[in-house]
């Protein structure tokens, strides 16, 4: 019998193409015939638009047309239609696009953007979320309750810079303080940072003579760009092509929809012809959406025996100049602002807020690294304020079955898992009971700190995805899905699953690389961890389908009926008697009886599957369903603090999942590994800085700083396995969640070597170092 | 004295093929590999010499193809991933999960095939000093360094069973 | 990308190339010598730098030289800094050059185009200020060895038309004891925010900084405290400080105050690390 596939590590399908230099990605596939777009990007963060002269630019050697914001009069938006793609009348981030130059070449079209004249009368900008939220603020959108919806439950609060409120009100909070003998408060900053995912962003456009609209685009989401191109545009949905190859990271950052709008609207100046537009790295860092930062304040409080009985917090999370996905993400917070804990008695407040910075969407974690560095800087607080081990106070108070979820959620084993289980093997790897604090003799302090997280799906009720498997004449089997590869090897995992199924080779699976909205089978967006669930499913449901036709096509060669029979190695066989079988070359296409007369006909099978159950949060209580169910984990960091420089170095970092089951091991732990590194980028590096004026700093790989070779701690992952029911094999989506907790995990570590409190991130050295000059003084 | 005034014909010697293109002396290696030979394999990702995606070898040593002009390139030997063949490192690279979306890889794999020739014996801080020239923003660099060190002489020859 | 175009030289001689300057440039042309051309194409691309014509110096014998010639260490402006860091003729300065950028970039930037560029810091002059180097300068007009202490003062003062050819550094110095400190703000790929090279001239310590102000410097009067034998260490740091010969840096690198504080620090370490090697 084939040997099992799931659990086995397990090369990605397109491994070699990878080290050979045949991998494309789109903008690879380069054309004599491409013309380029290039944008003009604002030098303010908030200024009226009065003139733009693009004379001089027209005449530009080479360029073919320039559009501005008064050719595109239209409004984007995944939430709320509050985006031009290119700006009109006003500016609101500094690097929003103002004009787009179409020419024959890149330089030429960088040529004639310089040429470009825009007049522009500055306007003080929103440079804080204080300043956001204060009375009689200045406004960013002043015409925010005139505005149209893309969602229903989006709460704008008219004249204010506040798009939308998510409330949470569980319980019965003066009970939670009253029976609480300590209570700990405190507030926390994240800042704005980046995706960075080392493909820039990039779309190329093209309209043929029938209107039919083909985007080539590097995108998590195809159809969703299909869908919101026919709706903004107002183009019959089946006459837009999206095509997407290998795309070169997303991290959620190609989860929206920008250059897109920007491509088509260039392609359409110049009469349908092929337009690329290709975001250089400083454009993706300061004109493409970035990370939302985060304010949070949270007060906890808890027996004097550590048992937690209130959680007020209150997010403002800085969405920047337009809504774009973040009023989700300030959701996704506030739905799972408990932290895998149970908290019978919460009230919390999230507060979705325009500022002047640069425009956010989703990024790995969903809002979840924000909560997370919160409230688990928030417990290392109580544990010190109890005198407590914080893996003890975790453990006492871990969510599990028959507990609620902020939102009211019922928790069972099955769509939460069990973070206790995972506490306890991260205290063994990381050998917590060694101490977590130790002072060397040579003066250097070691601390090791703990973060448990918990994250949900925060899809749309009704996301939904389709798999289709169509059958070569050696037998093989042809996969054909919507989700694209980002990296995580999900094409892989697909044909895993199918050849599990199948009980035949994953080499014998040949799965469509790309997507083409055109071929392949819809996929909501490869987003929120949800591939191997949602798309898992649908294969299994396809594979069902085919098994079936199979069988019966089958039980016509073998003169018996569908059910006496068995597939496998690429078999139909009798169960009885395995010696009597076909193979499934001689009837994927047909079985053809000895006199030549033919039945059935190509199989072909299909199958998906839809999000069950799921509601949106009451606008009163926040209760509703925001996912199926949870990944929990823990996760720890061990570092050393030299107290003479006050540097740091990370020695090492483990995370311990509740996975449900490990499809591909292997690339697992990868993915694992790749959230704990950014997560360090996060808790070290990553930020997004701005001037006086509201001007980013940080727009170039010069000065914002990711994590390099050698810096990265040894990384040890390992996976607890509680299957979860109706999931593939019982696997829970485990991609983004390696990033929640390291920066809380990190920032306890170092409070405790440091004895001082750190609760904004990133830490610099010289963070530390003013700190302890503070204290000093 | 090498003039070049203009768009011209030169020859660049490409994974040991002399090659004919047209290229102006503003024109970018990168981009001239790319768009005029197709040869996609070294990426754009700053171009800026920030990232290492477009690196390259030349005369065997790497070099960030977006911070050299074509033209200084002729009459040297250009390596570009598409002309590895069967180079260890590749192997190594998918044999320890070296890479998730890719993007980077052909610039890492440069790096380690120049050091693997130039430094068989490379130690620790050889190696992070010549792979801190790129960046990956997917993996957590463990798995690169599993596949740079198991070509290298005093490789761990367990990495392959190693349970990172 | 570049966004304009341009001519491109590359001499056999510097006569060619100081002649071609001088002829393209009173055409009115924009003319610059190109070493490794990294923060040329880098800026460029940006909008930041523009040419009308570069000379590539990259293909004159004398500014690839690299070697001794008697008591003289010759250094051509066109090695690059990774041919210096592997040769390795100067270990200070090798040591400082593999602390810049990051190694593949090593192999593009020449030690001329750190020393000329427009960004701030040129680390690799640290050493060569320290150990009284000398610099050959040549334009149409002619050459000259002069000591690079005189003709740097915060960027390298060349005449109209000048290129740099090389660096000369006394062989003595070569071998001299020597510390070279940086720190950064977090990672090590970053721009100083502090670099200090030190080199120890018999009793005397040389000291040159980046980082510390809008350029790099060696200054007569920190290098008087330093070797002051009568101030005790803590005194050497507090009056250097109060001594820094221009605006202390103050940017997202990091404050003036942790500057100060990083000086003091390294400056500390440095004066420990020579006492222990004695």
């Amino acid at each position: 019998m084939e040997k099992p596939k799931i659990g086995v590590d397990t090369k990605r399908l397109e491994a070699w193409d990878k080290v050979t230099g045949t991998a494309k990605y789109n903008a690879d596939f380069i054309t004599p015939d491409t013309l380029h777009a290039v944008m003009l990007a604002s030098p303010y963060a908030h200024a009226k638009i009065k003139k733009i002269d693009i004379k001089k630019a027209l005449k530009s050697e080479g360029v073919l047309a320039v559009i501005t914001g008064e050719d595109a009069p239209y409004l984007t938006g995944s939430m709320i239609h509050d985006r031009p793609p290119i700006a009109r009348d006003r500016v609101r981030y500094f690097g929003e696009p103002v004009a787009v130059v179409v020419a024959n070449t890149e330089e030429q079209g960088m040529k004639g953007v310089s040429l470009i004249d825009v007049k522009y009368e500055e306007l003080p900008a929103v440079n804080k979320i204080k300043d956001a939220i204060k009375e009689n603020p200045i406004l960013i959108h002043k015409d925010l309750s005139r505005y149209t919806y893309a969602a229903t439950d989006i709460y704008p609060k008219a004249n204010t810079n506040i798009m939308d409120h998510v409330k949470i009100r569980k319980g019965n909070m003066k009970l939670g303080w009253s029976e609480s003998d300590v209570v700990v408060e405190s507030t926390f900053f994240l800042p704005q940072s980046d995706h960075i995912a080392m493909e820039t962003r990039n779309s190329a456009a093209q309209i043929m003579h029938d209107g039919t609209v083909i985007i080539n685009t590097s995108t998590q989401g195809p159809f969703a760009v299909k869908e919101e191109l026919s709706d903004i545009f107002k183009i019959p949905e089946g006459k837009i092509i999206v095509k997407t190859p290998l795309v070169g990271g997303a991290f959620g950052g190609k989860a929206t929809i920008q250059l897109e709008y920007i491509a088509y609207l260039a392609s359409l100046a110049v009469g349908g012809k092929k337009v690329l537009v290709r975001n250089t790295r400083e454009e993706d860092i300061m004109s493409s959406p970035g990370k939302l930062g985060v304010e949070g304040y949270v007060k906890i409080g808890a027996t004097y025996d550590g048992m937690i009985k209130a959680l007020e917090c209150i997010y403002y999370v800085d969405c920047g100049a337009y809504a774009d996905t973040a009023p989700r993400m300030a959701k996704s917070i506030a739905s799972d602002c408990s932290g895998p804990y149970n908290i019978e008695n919460i009230y919390c407040d999230s507060y979705s807020v325009y500022t002047n910075h640069g425009y956010t969407t989703s990024f790995r974690g969903f809002g979840h690294t924000a909560s997370t560095f919160c409230i688990e800087r928030i417990l290392d607080k109580l544990a010190k304020k109890l005198s407590m081990d914080p893996s003890e106070l975790r453990i006492k108070n871990a969510i599990k079955e028959n507990d609620t979820s902020p939102t009211q959620d019922k928790i069972t084993l099955s769509n939460t898992g069990d973070l206790n289980a995972c506490i306890n093997k991260l205290k063994k790897l990381i050998n917590w009971e060694e101490g977590t604090l130790i002072e060397n003799e040579d003066g250097m302090i070691k601390a090791k700190g703990m973060a448990c997280l918990w994250k949900t799906s925060n899809s749309p009720t009704d996301a939904t995805s389709g798999a289709i498997i169509t059958t070569n004449s050696d037998g093989s089997l042809n996969l054909n899905f919507g989700a694209t590869e980002i990296g995580p090897g999900m094409k892989t995992t697909m044909a895993m699953l199918l050849a599990e199924k199948l009980k035949m080779g994953v080499e014998k699976i040949h799965v469509f690389m790309d997507v083409n909205t055109q071929v392949s089978p819809m996929h909501w967006k490869t987003v929120a961890s949800m591939t191997t669930f949602m798309v898992g499913n649908a294969v299994l449901k396809a594979a069902d389908d085919l098994i079936k036709q199979l069988k019966q096509v089958g039980a016509i060669a073998l003169k018996c009926q569908p059910e006496d029979l068995d597939v496998g190695n690429e078999m139909i066989y009798m169960k009885t008697d395995p010696s009597k079988f076909v193979f499934f070359k001689d009837v994927v296409h047909g079985y053809k009886y000895e006199n030549g007369n033919a039945v059935w006909g190509e199989i072909i099978a299909k199958g998906n599957f839809i999000m069950r159950q799921l509601t949106p949060l009451d606008k009163e209580t926040g209760k509703g369903k925001s996912g199926m169910s949870w990944t929990v984990g823990a996760q720890a960091v061990e570092i050393e603090y030299d107290p003479r420089m006050h540097t740091y170095r990370l020695i090492k970092a483990a995370t311990v999942m509740d996975v449900g089951k490990t499809i591909n091991p292997k690339t697992s732990k990868g993915l694992v590994m790749g959230g704990m590194n950014m997560g360090f980028g996060l808790a070290t590096r990553e930020e997004f800085i701005h001037d006086d004026d509201c001007i980013l700093q940080t727009t170039s790989l010069r000065t914002y700083k990711v994590m390099r070779f050698g810096e990265q701690p040894e990384y040890i992952v390992d996976f607890v396995e509680t299957p979860q029911m109706g999931a593939p094999f019982g696997a829970r989506g485990l991609a983004e969640h390696g990033i929640l907790g390291i920066p809380a995990a990190f920032a306890n570590a170092m409070s405790l070597a440091t004895k001082e409190e750190f609760d904004t991130l990133p830490i610099f050295p010289e963070t530390i170092y003013k700190k302890k000059k503070e204290v000093e003084q | 004295m090498l003039k070049i005034l203009d768009s011209t014909v030169i020859t660049l010697n490409v994974n040991g093929e002399d090659r004919k293109v047209v290229a102006k002396p503003s024109d970018i290696l990168l981009y001239t590999l790319r768009n005029e030979l197709g040869l996609t394999g070294a990426k754009p990702g700053c171009e800026n010499g920030d990232c290492g995606a477009c690196t390259v070898l030349i005369d065997d040593i790497p070099i960030k193809s977006c911070l050299m002009l074509t033209v200084e390139a002729i009459g040297k030997r250009i390596l570009t991933v598409e002309g590895l063949k069967n180079a260890p490192i590749q192997k190594s690279f998918v044999e320890n999960w070296g890479f998730q979306c890719g993007y980077c890889t052909s610039g890492f794999l440069m790096v380690c095939h120049s050091l693997s020739k130039m430094h068989p014996d490379a130690d620790d801080v050889t190696i992070q000093d010549w792979l801190q020239s790129n960046i990956c923003r997917c993996t957590g660099y463990q798995e690169i360094e599993y596949a740079i060190k198991s070509i290298l002489n005093g490789g761990s020859s367990d990495i392959e069973g190693s349970t990172f | 990308m570049i966004p304009f175009e341009f001519e491109y030289y590359k001499p056999d001689t510097v006569e060619e190339a100081v002649n071609l300057y001088d002829s393209l440039s009173n055409k009115n042309k924009k003319v610059i010598y190109y070493g490794g051309g990294t923060e040329f194409i880098s800026m460029a691309r940006r909008y930041n730098m523009y040419a009308d014509a570069v000379i590539d110096i990259k293909a004159i014998p004398e500014c690839n030289e690299f070697d001794f010639d008697g008591d003289d260490l010759y250094i051509g402006s066109a090695v690059s800094l990774s041919q210096i860091a592997d040769i390795n003729k100067f270990p200070l300065l090798s040591l400082v050059v593999k602390r810049i950028a990051d190694h593949t970039i090593q192999d593009k930037i020449t030690l001329g185009g750190n020393i000329i560029g427009t960004i701030i810091y040129k680390e690799s002059i640290l050493p060569l200020l320290i150990a009284n180097s000398d610099v050959v300068l040549e334009n149409k007009t002619g050459k000259r060895r002069v000591s690079l202490n005189k003709v740097f003062n915060k960027k390298l003062l060349l005449d109209e038309g000048e290129m740099l050819v090389q660096v000369i550094v006394k062989k003595e110095y070569v071998n001299f004891p020597y510390q070279h400190v940086k720190r950064t703000k977090n990672e090590k790929i970053d721009y100083p925010l502090l670099s200090v090279s030190a080199l120890k001239d018999n009793d005397t310590i040389n000291v040159a900084f980046s980082g510390l102000c809008e350029y790099p410097f060696r200054a007569k009067k920190i290098e008087k405290i330093l070797n002051e034998d009568s101030l005790a260490k803590k005194d050497k740091i507090d009056e250097i400080i109060k001594n820094i010969p221009g605006e202390i840096l103050h940017d997202v690198g990091g404050t003036k105050e942790y500057r100060k504080f990083m000086l003091g620090a390294i400056i500390s370490e440095i004066l420990d690390s020579f006492q222990e090697e004695e």
